[in-house]
């Protein structure tokens, strides 16, 4: 090895500041989407100049339920589908921190949609991060709710045959006020992306499609994480502002990508203490989190 | 700590049981309430939701238990004290996360207004039938701590010491009321602030590197940390060393599982609240705890009348259970006698621990009403013999 590449590797991994490096190595397999979704928020993170003292990370269960675990940050690893509650109570109790809940579309859509579709309406200040890889994959590839229709999965070896949630659509018309898509080859679209829903005001949402080549392409017969990321950018169509009608994924179609949505609208905690001021006039006092009288 | 006099609705008040425990929880400091509907305990919901915004709290109606269970954690990591209220099957969606809440060593206070049940029940009516869902509801090894108020008053009281509970010991603590006291108008007698002491959590003191949130200490009571403070800690409802991180095999199991087990059981002398008339030389104990314990007065004073040397003790803990107590009582009595609005839950405890030292009754009730007393009466006759 020459001296140069020993120098190299000495140096600081660019995300050290932001990942817990007495956990790594991680447990995702290679060519696995969620190393570059987890870069992508380290980076916008890194790029917002956040106090990061003041980012705390809600996580569910699942693949990429782990990412709680490998953020240097305030983390919390829930469980199954509950991120979401989790992460509104933190956030009400704390409003000044910025909420992240990185977490799957099975843990997200699935077994939590319920928790999703509501704190969308309440339109709570956190940011949702949802990597959708079509399949749940810590426990062997099973069907999702975002499978596409035909696709296989350990739970329909004859293809799935149930219509597939469409993501962004359904964050939009539940209140979210900023939903996007990326997929985990546009790294900095998706950086940039994440970089706007943490500066957002209200209940954010960026779908990541990700790969996963272990258990999804493999039996779908996609072949490596490098055909998939491939397939992404050959089949991967940015149109911002989309219908959102018209951004639902099929087996191996093309997958509409962009911001689709970025409104403003008053938050949960601006809506409370607009409901105070209405029913108490000068007596109330906004709420700003906390355990003590304000 | 004192209670803060903004928060201490100080006086005596007409109250019913559930009005009375949200102004315990009220005076204890309680900021956060996140709940769903559901007879008969929504009374507390109501009334939180209406006090709240004027002292610095935040009501938050959920989509559901799930939901509601979660927020409180998420809340009480953020440095709220917080609570939840619910009722038989709204405590058995709890149960998932209550256990997340003893995993993470959350300190709240959960509710549980008991109706008869199994499924749907009897919504407006009461039963005793969820103690042992209590004690064993989640899945996993645990010691919980249930308290079971008798009237509005010691629902009041007990909500303050639930939240001192939860404080002192860094875990959820849990409610165990009923329909009947729920439901039940009496007079309420509200302390001055300044009378009502509350136990503030103790947090680490030390600094952003070196502090773990499940610290070994000899209390077993880990100091727990706070968001915000740059401590960037991580806590898992995996199994978990003192760092928070998860570590998946057998020996980081027994370590973890046999400390939130043993931090109740170590401190279980202290936790234990038993209230106790007559019990020397007694020959027959009447256990019960929650409304049974005042159904219970007549039937003792007609045996005591008879000349039947009737003891009674009113558990305000059912959890962590007195076993030492019964144990002891055992060896001197004739009888054990439990009474309570199931069909045998916490008897089944009673009669572990009194080993066939004495004879063990139970007059079981499958809820919707209370006991008749003249059945308690009959079984204290019977146990005397």
């Amino acid at each position: 090895m020459s001296a140069k590449v020993e120098e190299l590797i000495k140096e600081e991994h660019p995300m050290e500041r932001l990942l817990r490096m007495d956990r790594i190595p991680h447990i995702w397999c290679p060519t696995c989407g969620l190393g570059t979704t987890v870069t992508a928020l380290s980076t916008a993170l890194e790029q917002l100049q956040l106090d990061l003292n003041n980012v705390a990370v809600v996580s569910g269960i699942g693949c990429t339920g782990r990412v709680a675990g490998y953020m240097k940050l305030d983390s919390f690893h829930t469980t199954h589908g509950r991120a979401v509650p989790f992460a509104l109570g933190l956030h009400i109790a704390r409003p000044e921190l910025k909420t992240i809940v990185f977490s799957g579309d099975g843990d997200l859509i699935s077994i939590g949609g319920n928790h999703f579709i509501h704190t969308a309406r309440r339109n709570v200040d956190m940011t949702i991060i949802c990597v959708n890889n079509f399949i749940y994959a810590m426990t062997g590839g099973q069907v999702a709710p975002t499978t596409p229709l035909t696709a296989k999965a350990a739970t329909t070896p004859y293809g799935n045959w149930e219509h597939p949630f469409n993501l962004p659509l359904l964050a939009a018309s539940s209140g979210a006020v900023y939903v996007a898509r990326w997929t985990a080859l546009h790294v900095r679209r998706l950086t940039a992306a994440i970089k706007e829903a943490i500066s957002k005001r209200g209940f954010s949402f960026v779908e990541v499609i990700a790969p996963c080549s272990t258990l999804y392409a493999r039996i779908n017969k996609l072949g490596t994480g490098l055909d998939l990321m491939k397939f992404y950018h050959d089949n991967s169509v940015i149109r911002h502002g989309a219908d959102l009608n018209d951004v639902d994924i099929d087996f191996q179609s093309k997958i509409v990508v962009g911001k689709f949505v970025d409104i403003e609208k008053p938050t949960y905690i601006d809506c409370l203490n607009e409901g105070g001021k209405r029913a108490f006039g000068d007596k109330y006092k906004p709420y700003g989190g906390g355990n003590g009288n304000n | 700590m004192k209670a803060d006099p903004n928060n201490v609705l100080t006086g005596a008040h007409y109250l019913d049981g559930n009005h009375a425990c949200a102004e315990g929880a009220i005076a204890a400091g309680c900021k956060f309430f996140a709940g769903y509907p559901i007879t008969p305990s929504t009374e507390i919901a109501e009334r939180v939701s209406r006090r709240f915004p004027l002292i610095g709290g935040v009501f938050i109606q959920m989509e559901d238990e799930l939901a509601s269970m979660n927020a409180i954690l998420g809340a009480s990591w953020g440095g709220v004290r917080s609570m939840s209220c619910t009722s038989g099957p709204g405590f058995s969606l709890m149960m998932e996360n209550f256990g997340l809440g003893l995993m993470l060593e959350t300190p709240c206070v959960l509710v549980n207004v008991q109706r008869g049940g199994p499924s749907t029940g009897l919504p407006t009516l009461p039963g005793q039938a969820d103690m042992m869902q209590a004690r064993w509801g989640s899945h996993g090894d645990y010691e919980v701590i249930a308290l079971a108020p008798d009237s509005p008053q010691e629902s009041f009281e007990l909500a303050v010491h639930a939240f001192n509970l939860s404080e002192t010991y860094r875990m959820p603590v849990l409610i165990m009321t009923d329909e009947c006291v729920g439901h039940m108008t009496e007079k309420v007698v509200i302390p001055p602030a300044e009378e009502i002491e509350l136990v503030e959590i103790r947090y680490s003191s030390k600094k952003p590197g070196e502090a773990w949130p499940f610290e070994a200490t000899e209390d077993l009571i880990s100091p727990m940390l706070e968001v915000g403070k740059g401590h960037k800690f991580h806590v898992t409802g995996l199994t978990h060393d003192e760092r928070g991180y998860p570590v998946i095999n057998a020996e980081a199991q027994a370590k973890n599982v046999n400390r939130l087990v043993d931090k109740v059981n170590k401190h279980a002398e202290e936790i234990i609240w038993l209230q106790e008339k007559d019990v020397e030389g007694a020959d027959v104990v009447v256990m019960s705890y929650g409304i049974s314990s005042r159904v219970v007065q007549p039937a003792i004073m007609k045996a005591t009348k008879e000349g039947i040397k009737v003891g009674q003790i009113k558990m305000v803990t059912v959890w962590p259970f007195p076993e030492k107590r019964v144990a002891e009582l055992a060896e001197k009595v004739k009888s054990l006698v439990m009474v309570e609005m199931n069909l045998g839950q916490v008897f089944l405890e009673m009669d572990r621990c009194a080993k066939g030292k004495c004879e063990t009754y139970l007059v079981g009730h499958a809820g919707g009403t209370v006991h008749n007393p003249e059945d308690i009466y009959n079984t204290i006759k019977e146990a005397a013999k």
